[in-house]
């Protein structure tokens, strides 16, 4: 009994790092590749519509939401201790170096990440991609390497909409319905919040994520079983993986970049 | 082919996109404010900085007119030596007064500057000599608890 | 037709190659010769390695053992941008079509034009428009592959496969869930297209009656080798039990009905015991 757990624990491990070894080997191609993506720059702008473009009504909307609730809960909690005007601080700080990039990833993945997996998968199930490969065009250079780089280009545009969403929707609440004095809310954001410090480091996170969930999307419809039933694991697989590896990301870029002197 | 439809939606997405970093950058951040161009270095030793960080605001007359750049210990004299990059426009007399301040009660430290008579001003690279240590709450709260424990023999008294 | 014409008149040479995925063997020993300007069938069941034996030919996969050539060049030797050459001068026709979903039937079409000739728009519109013509569907340009049906879908990836003059096509069941007339039509279109480009054609199928009308040689696979080939007429004419079993769709013969497993009778003992 314990020796058929061990056995399908190494299975399962061995079978991982068969998978990592190949999604990097996957990844060096898809940028060794990628001089088509643009070459034919038009190629990719067809990707940045439907990876960015189209994710554009989610973005906002979302970020406008959990603007909404910081500057409520963030009002809340502040005016215990009198100092309702550094809600701004708040908000921009929490958005600008963490929920923007990772709230904004995790909607990319589901929105964009889990439709690249599809559209890949579906063309490689369809023998599209054979059929392109029997053409002696390569499927990483004309298919892969442009929807990576669309997503790649749209990632860190998306993030910055949803932070700037995000620090409206807390002004609405927190100034336009609370009462939150509207110069304390703007300069005291002005006097904390560091260029350099807090919204470069929030877009190096964006670029990062966007790489990662990129990565991700289109290594897993790549390398998806070609049924249904694949393709539909393909896309779970893409969800779980972007979100797992945006979290842990974070964390490690947040420790290297906000250590001790924040 | 609608590729110029296309276009031009990815054109006002990365518009929009490009306007949020900027809105972020400008409105958000303190890139228009933070941009004080030539500065000088004056340096200032402490007792006790508290909670002051660097890149901390040097504020006069509660306008700012520097920042924290560099925080580290002497461990010779035993003190906190803080660098700080002054605006150029801006020079101060000798005797000028440095305080460890906080915005609020629970708000951010910064360094006040309050301005003496002396004719002489601070050079590039000259070291404060007057500077008053951030306030530790624990020590005002010890001490009006001894204040209280001091009162409080004669209440039975009373 | 003779079985040895020239050597310079074969295009594609297969020499005992052998073919296995992992250790599993798919194809053992195969010899297979396709002359230029020829088409060639080969036929065989569900599952007998004819899918695999057109990829080698196309390169995708290569041969664990033997030597494979086309157009004398061996393809395992060849570098991945010296194979993508050669298969410029390929077209293959996939199973299903395998049409870009997201193109409509012109853009299908011109895309291996537009990929690899510089050619000026209105000549990719004249091309395409030929191509389009030879196959009946001239009219159906601007449709979407989603609104083709099975038989259109299949003759608009001819025309795509024939877009660059192929001197070697290659048709993957081009048979395949279609109606008598679309398989007739397909038919015929095959042999046309053949003749009028002057190229050589393998057809992998199991539609024997379609095959026997159509081509100039058949190749019968079975567990991975070649157990039978010939002429049409030396085929229909042929005592072989395979072929006969195969020509006249017997379900048992030397192809058993039965997967190999346990005697029957020790089966149901043993569930009674």
């Amino acid at each position: 009994m314990i020796a058929r757990v061990l056995r399908s624990m190494g299975a399962r491990t061995l079978d991982g790092l068969w998978r990592l070894g190949f999604a990097s080997r996957f990844f060096v191609a898809v940028l060794m590749r990628s001089g088509t993506a643009f070459s034919r720059f038009s190629l990719t702008i067809r990707e940045v519509f439907s990876t960015g473009v189209l994710s554009l009504i989610i973005i906002m909307v979302s970020g406008f939401f959990v603007g909404l609730v910081l500057g409520l809960q963030g009002y809340e909690t502040l005016q215990r201790y009198g100092s309702s005007e550094a809600l701004g601080i708040l908000v921009a700080l929490s958005l600008v170096r963490e929920l923007g990039p990772v709230v904004a990833g995790l909607l990319f993945a589901s929105r964009a990440g889990s439709a690249l997996t599809a559209e890949i998968g579906l063309m490689k199930t369809t023998e599209q991609l054979k059929a392109m490969d029997m053409m002696a065009v390569d499927p990483i250079a004309r298919v892969v390497a442009p929807r990576f780089w669309g997503g790649v280009i749209s990632m860190p545009l998306l993030a910055a909409l949803f932070s700037m969403m995000g620090v409206f929707g807390a002004w609405f609440i927190g100034v336009v319905f609370i009462g939150v004095d509207d110069g304390a809310f703007w300069s005291q954001m002005q006097a904390s919040v560091d260029f350099r410090y807090d919204i470069v480091n929030g877009i190096i996170k964006s670029v990062v994520f966007g790489f990662a969930v990129s990565l991700i999307a289109v290594f897993e419809g790549y390398d998806s079983a070609p049924t249904a039933e694949g393709v539909s694991r393909a896309i779970t697989r893409t969800v779980v993986n972007s979100a797992l590896t945006i979290l842990a990301l974070d964390f490690v870029l947040t420790s290297f970049m906000f250590r001790g002197n924040g | 082919m609608n590729r110029t439809v296309l276009d031009l939606w990815v054109g006002v997405f990365v518009a929009i996109g490009v306007a949020a970093v900027l809105f972020l950058a400008l409105k958000v951040g303190n890139l228009a404010s933070a941009n004080i161009g030539e500065t000088y270095r004056l340096q200032a030793n402490f007792d006790n900085i508290g909670g002051l960080k660097p890149r901390a605001p040097v504020k006069s007359s509660g306008v700012v007119v520097g920042r924290v750049t560099e925080i580290t210990f002497d461990p010779t004299l035993y003190v906190a030596v803080v660098k700080m990059d002054v605006d150029k426009r801006y020079v101060f007399p000798r005797d000028t007064f440095a305080t460890i301040l906080t915005s609020g009660l629970l708000g951010e430290q910064y360094i006040g500057f309050e301005v003496g008579g002396d004719t002489e001003m601070l050079a590039a690279g000259a070291t404060i000599t007057k500077t008053q240590s951030a306030v530790v709450l624990e020590k005002l709260i010890s001490q009006f608890m001894f204040n209280k424990a001091a009162e409080s023999p004669q209440a039975p008294e009373q | 037709m003779s079985l040895s014409p020239p050597a310079e008149d074969i295009l594609v040479d297969l020499k005992n190659v052998d073919f296995a995925y992992d250790t599993r063997p798919i194809l053992s020993g195969i010899n297979l010769r396709i002359p230029r300007g020829k088409l060639v069938a080969i036929m065989g069941g569900s599952g007998c390695g004819k899918t695999t034996l057109l990829r080698l030919i196309g390169g995708q996969l290569k041969p664990t053992a033997g030597h494979l050539t086309v157009d004398g060049q061996e393809l395992a030797r060849l570098s991945r941008r010296e194979m993508y050459a050669a298969r410029r001068r390929m077209g293959m026709l996939f199973q299903f079509g395998a049409l870009f979903t997201d193109l409509n039937v012109f853009d299908n079409v011109a895309f291996p034009l537009r990929e690899h000739t510089d050619l000026p728009p209105d000549m990719i519109r004249d091309l395409v428009m030929t191509k389009l013509h030879a196959v009946g569907l001239r009219g159906a340009w601007k449709l979407m592959p989603a609104e083709l049906s099975g038989g259109m879908a299949r003759r608009v990836a001819l025309a795509r496969a024939v877009a660059l003059d192929p001197m070697l096509i290659m048709y993957d069941e081009p048979f395949a869930g279609l109606d008598p007339i679309s398989l007739a039509v397909v038919g015929q279109l095959i042999r046309r297209l053949n003749d009028a480009l002057g190229a050589s054609s393998i057809m992998v199928t199991h539609d024997v009656h379609e095959s026997l009308e159509i081509v100039d040689y058949l190749y019968f696979l079975s567990a991975g080798k070649v157990v039978a080939e010939g002429t049409p007429d030396e085929i229909r004419a042929s005592t072989d039990p395979f072929v006969h079993q195969f020509v006249n769709a017997e379900i048992d013969g030397p192809l058993p009905f039965h997967f190999p497993g346990d005697d029957y009778r020790t089966t149901l003992m043993e569930t009674h015991a």
